[in-house]
């Protein structure tokens, strides 16, 4: 026992394990899994990037950037959001973050005091309930419901509202239900949100990862630039989770409080990240492309096999997630997810983890290898029909 | 079915022929029965030539010897490198012929049991053909990528079991 014993921060007590974390530990014991609980690209970072990193390195780029980031890479940025009709100055309304993660955790550090509600609907990625914690904040949950393929409606954020209502968390293409907000529906968020005086989080990490349809920004509505804090990142669309390499936009005066706080923690992301990430949106849209061409096709797969095995699912847009509905099993999300694992081993991540709307459904990512996703749907057709 | 997805068909038989139609067509989200008319229709028009496996010969014991061997002609009047590729890509022994920009004219490749067939091969029936000038035998001794496909390369799966 250490001295530490009944002496750490209260707000971290308060926080509950990850769910994922358990079933990671799980999952990780056994052998011969296939996994569909991976949020990440299986795909390698493209080869030119790495290479452009492997020449910064030998240049002797090893040092501290400014607190904001490379200013190339920051025009970079700015220039290529243009494509999402967002329009910032890569001077001071851009900000480069260890992943996006650090950039959730800044935005919301940097508007909410103790007393400030957030709204998340859910299910919903699981750091934000967290970070929103750990600023401080109380969380207020909003559930969303499968026959809307969970995606949040003004008339649930209406009637989630309080007085101390200050921040909405919105994150489309969605993770874990891969469902998209199209402009209509951010349409009607953003008239409750002006009328409210809500700030946004918009957590648009894989907007590049939609099918069919082209990824609209809330930030990109009328009125909703100057009370929106934009969060993306290299680590989906250009398979770079590990490089950390994240970004956020906001108006100056809410960018210049993030910076604040990341000058003092992070200080900045690390430069070789920096480097490769200057190198993917310079020259890798045609890696980018192919990416998501793949993603496409096994999304289709996905879909097609969750329901010949008999699992309802709704068509997801983007991401690279499907969400079907396993009430049908008459087990609950955990234990689906636990008895699949332990009789065929295949791992899906149990809705549950995400919030209480997710429960009777599971994860299955689809950033796995066709030979992999109809190996893991053999072996699911006969857990459930067994 | 439109252009750009019959190429898009043609890519994924090229990368993978064990794909069946079904697979196929949910894929390209169209109908089994569109994808095996295409498959039909552009191997009845010789598009599609036949369906191989990508091996690692070097993994196989006792497959012989490969060379590449530039070989350089002179152009014949109005039939120009054809008559000549003709004559040579008849042999059995030859893989491969195609007419190339540069410091050769055609690149011929050979395949044999041993180094002798290869050697006897382009000192007595390639380097004899009338019009050709000069050959240059380059012995391929290790194949790394191949059809798109890297060989040696083993990124085992890195990633997380679970990860959010």
């Amino acid at each position: 026992m250490s001295a530490f014993e009944g002496k750490l921060s209260p707000l971290v007590e308060q926080l509950a394990p990850s769910g994922i974390r358990r079933f990671f530990d799980l999952a990780s014991q056994m052998d011969d899994v296939i996994s569909l609980g991976v949020g990440e690209p299986d795909f390698v970072t493209p080869w030119h990037v790495r290479e452009a990193c492997f020449y910064a390195l030998e240049r002797g780029y090893t040092t501290y950037t400014a607190n904001a980031g490379l200013p190339a890479l920051r025009d970079a940025i700015a220039q290529y959001l243009e494509t999402f009709d967002l329009s910032y100055d890569p001077k001071d309304e851009v900000l480069v973050t260890v992943g996006g993660s650090e950039a959730i955790d800044l935005a919301l550090r940097a508007v909410v005091q103790p007393g400030d509600e957030v709204l998340i609907p859910e299910p919903a990625y699981v750091s934000y309930e967290p970070c929103a914690i750990l600023a401080g904040a109380t969380v207020k949950k909003i559930a969303t419901r499968a026959m809307d393929q969970f995606r949040l409606t003004e008339a649930a954020l209406r009637d989630a509202l309080t007085p101390r209502s200050k921040v909405l968390i919105l994150c489309a293409p969605n993770n874990p239900t891969g469902a998209i907000l199209d402009r209509a529906a951010l349409a009607q968020i953003a008239s409750v949100a002006i009328a409210h005086d809500l700030l946004v989080i918009s957590d648009e990490i894989y907007a590049e990862l939609t099918y069919g349809v082209r990824h609209v920004s809330v930030a990109s509505l009328p009125g909703m630039k100057e009370r929106t804090i934009v969060i993306s990142g290299m680590s989906k669309a250009y398979a770079m989770t590990g490089w950390r390499i994240g970004y956020a936009t906001a108006p100056r005066d809410v960018l210049a409080a993030m910076v604040k706080i990341h000058q003092y923690t992070m200080l900045c992301a690390p430069i070789m990240g920096q480097m490769a990430a200057l190198e993917a949106l310079k020259n890798g849209e045609r890696e980018r492309q192919a990416m998501v061409e793949q993603y496409d096709q096994r999304r289709r797969f996905v879909v097609k096999r969750l329901r010949e095995i008999g699992l309802a699912c709704h068509e997801p847009q983007g991401a690279f997630y499907a969400f079907p509905d396993i009430r049908a099993s008459g087990l609950s999300s955990e234990a689906f997810a636990e008895r699949l694992l332990k009789a065929e081993r295949v791992a899906v991540v149990p809705g549950a983890v995400f919030g209480p709307s997710g429960e009777g459904f599971v994860r299955c990512s689809y950033a796995t290898s066709l030979a992999q996703l109809e190996r893991a749907f053999e072996r699911m057709d006969r857990f459930l029909n067994s | 079915m439109d252009s750009e997805k019959r190429v898009k068909l043609l890519h994924m038989l090229h990368e993978n022929a064990n794909y069946t139609d079904e697979m196929l067509a949910t894929l390209l989200d169209e109908e089994p029965a569109e994808v095996r008319a295409v498959i039909a229709e552009a191997e009845q028009s010789r598009v599609i030539l036949g369906y191989s496996a990508i091996v690692n010969w070097d993994k196989v014991d006792g497959n012989g010897v490969t060379a590449v061997i530039d070989v350089r002609v002179t152009p014949q009047r109005e039939v120009g490198f054809d008559a000549i590729a003709r004559r040579i890509y008849r042999f059995s022994e030859v893989k491969s012929v195609a007419l190339m920009s540069g410091a050769y004219d055609l690149q011929v490749v050979v395949e044999g049991s041993h180094l002798r067939d290869v050697a006897t091969f382009v000192s007595e029936r390639l380097a004899t053909i009338e019009h050709v000038t000069g050959t240059a035998t380059h012995f391929l001794l290790k194949t790394y990528k191949a059809d798109g496909v890297i060989f040696d390369d083993r990124e085992d799966e890195k990633r997380l079991v679970v990860a959010p």
